[in-house]
């Protein structure tokens, strides 16, 4: 059989792909500033103030700073390996945002196994860590890149069991199946009856995107700057560029997964009727701010922890507490559904 | 139509370098490789077999082998890193302990 | 057209990045081409309608079993060990001896003809899913061996334990 597309389906697709790359960067731009006008509030002053009205023009800023800085890469560097590093952390981690549904058949890919993509191209960005690591050729960004990747593949199985527990909620492993479920369920969200799920939900995610209080490969205080040490200007800047887009990710997985997308529940619904001419990708990204909005609070309140204290907290508390999510949600679907 | 004869010419080549792997080198690590190479290529066979014969069995079947793949390939690690605590060496011809010259 | 040509740049990439995986001197460097062989497998099996498999390919082999790898190869540490030879002595007559197989192999695979058809239709595969298809057969039929593997999983687990935390009698430093 062939699937392919016809021109004009092929240039909507090409189209709709760009359309959400760019609403994505101009996201994560203004996030670096959003975060920090927030820390500095959170932190008792002003964050930007000097650049455009407010500092709104920050972002552009530092654009133009970076693309101005010279391009440093060190001599014994393996430089094809050193080169490509960025490019696959920032390309695995934008890949994910081919599956996100943003509103009701709004969605580039609709993967049968969407929810397995993430994890498998997750599992991949991975190597972009190890690889910047490695291939420095300096001792500093070894360790932390192998730090670095100990934490990320940790937590990646905590994430993996708190979205099997949404994926046995809903039945399916595509994320608009999961919606859809979501919608038609009891309480219209599967962040109460999964509960303990979200919170390893949540905590998983700040440790696999490397933000406090779970980034000490980043830290200045700590080895350098871990993996990112002989990395200047531009390639630099691809690492932040694929954290913020990971943060993102994991807040559009959350939004998606537990707090209901791009619908309200039914019974806020029937309570107030006028909520049905808001249009449904506007509460997909009010959720998605929300958790970002959680992702800058939590990095001006909480100290860092120590790379012991983060692996035990990993495989001691939240691969257990997931199992237990699993039992209970396996118990809940055998007895009443 | 690709026709089921070419995914297991693939299959077999695959499965002929991973065996190419597994005899000419010296690091004991690239032994390890080699053999995932070869499992890979003949899960390659079994997927392919399982398309164009429209059964799954063949597909369930390569899905074991990954699982197994996985432990296999973990215990080949262990038994390698308490070998180079042992002999300080990972190249397979100093393991000579038992020849008779 | 558009099937046999990505068939095409699947099976030569996976063909050209094994035959690179194995002759290189460094591991590392073999097994970064070693990955992109196993990516590009799992976009073949894409192909063949099994998409499950392929992102658990992607997961397991790709994102875990090369991890460990890559730390075994790192934790080792093995600069002295890249001086010397890469092939063993008598690599030619071997590398003759497996093309001969391998062109036996190829032409049994050529005569090969499919001689029965199952139940599991290609449209049963693309209605419900190759996840649906999979777990239908697997929990039913193959519950047991399911449950075997969960054990044969175990025992690395045990493995890592013994030889990190086992070391009271006379071990080696």
């Amino acid at each position: 059989m062939d699937r392919t597309l016809d021109f004009y389906q092929f240039g909507f697709l090409v189209l709709k792909t760009v359309f959400i790359f760019a609403i994505t960067l101009v996201h994560v731009a203004f996030t670096t500033y959003a975060e920090r006008k927030i820390i500095g509030r959170a932190q008792a002053r002003f964050g930007p103030k000097e650049v455009g009205p407010h500092g709104i023009l920050q972002p552009l800023a530092d654009f133009l700073k970076i693309f101005g800085k010279e391009d440093i890469i060190p001599q014994s560097a393996y430089q094809p390996v050193f080169k490509i590093a960025p490019i696959i952390v920032f390309a695995f981690t934008a890949v994910n945002l081919t599956v996100i549904p943003f509103e009701q058949g709004f969605i580039l890919a609709d993967l049968n196994v969407g929810v397995l993509f993430i994890l498998a191209s997750a599992s991949l960005a991975v190597y972009g860590i190890i690889l910047a690591g490695w291939s420095s050729n300096s001792r500093y960004s070894f360790l932390g890149g192998l730090r670095s990747a100990a934490q990320v593949l940790s937590y990646e199985i905590a994430l993996t069991l708190s979205l099997a527990s949404v994926v046995l909620m809903a039945g399916s492993l595509k994320l608009s199946d999961i919606v859809v479920a979501q919608h038609n369920s009891f309480f219209g969200f599967y962040a109460i009856p999964q509960i303990i799920g979200f919170v390893v939900f949540v905590i998983a995610a700040f440790a696999e995107t490397n933000r406090t209080p779970f980034d000490l490969p980043e830290a200045e205080t700590e080895l350098v700057a871990g993996y990112l040490t002989e990395y200047s200007a531009f390639r630099y800047a691809l690492f932040f560029l694929g954290e913020y887009t990971a943060m993102y990710i994991m807040a559009s997985l959350a939004a998606l997964c537990y707090l209901g997308g791009w619908t309200v529940p039914k019974y806020v619904m029937a309570i107030l009727p006028f909520l049905k001419w808001i249009p449904g990708w506007v509460w997909f990204l009010l959720k998605v701010y929300l958790f970002i909005f959680l992702y800058i609070w939590v990095r001006a309140t909480f100290p860092r922890y120590r790379f012991d204290q983060l692996l035990s907290l990993g495989w001691k508390v939240l691969i257990p507490l997931g199992f237990v999510n699993l039992f209970i949600t396996i118990l809940f679907k055998k007895l009443f559904a | 139509m690709v026709p089921l004869s070419w995914y297991l010419i693939v299959s077999f080549c695959l499965f002929g370098i991973g065996l190419v792997g597994f005899l000419i080198r010296r690091n004991l690590i690239m032994l390890l490789l080699s053999i995932e190479i070869m499992l890979n290529a003949v899960n390659l066979s079994l997927v392919a077999l399982g398309h164009y014969l429209q059964d799954i069995r063949p597909q369930v079947m390569a899905l074991f082998i990954i699982g197994c793949a996985a432990g296999a390939v973990a215990v080949g690690l262990i038994l390698l890193v308490i070998t180079y605590r042992n002999k300080a060496t990972l190249k397979v011809d100093e393991f000579n302990l038992l020849r008779e010259d | 057209m558009v099937l046999q040509g990505l068939f095409l740049y699947f099976a030569l990439m996976i063909l050209g990045t094994g035959i690179l995986g194995i002759t290189q001197k460094n591991p590392v460097k073999s097994l970064l081409w070693i990955l992109l062989t196993f990516v590009h497998l799992g976009g073949l099996y894409l192909l063949l309608n099994a998409e499950f498999l392929a992102v658990v390919q992607i997961i397991v082999y790709a994102g875990a079993i090369l991890v460990m790898f890559l730390f075994v190869i790192f934790l080792l540490d093995l600069k002295e060990e890249e001086k010397g030879e890469v092939f063993l002595k008598s690599w030619q007559l071997r590398v003759w001896a497996i093309l001969l197989l391998v062109f036996f192999l190829v032409i049994g695979g050529l005569n090969y003809k499919i001689f029965y058809q199952g139940p599991y239709t290609i449209e049963f595969i693309e209605k419900e899913g190759h996840s649906k298809a999979l777990g239908l057969v697997l929990f039913s039929d193959y519950v047991y061996p399911l449950i075997l593997l969960g054990f044969i999983l175990l025992v690395p687990l045990i493995g890592i334990g013994i030889m990190l935390f086992g070391r009271k009698t006379n071990g080696s430093s």
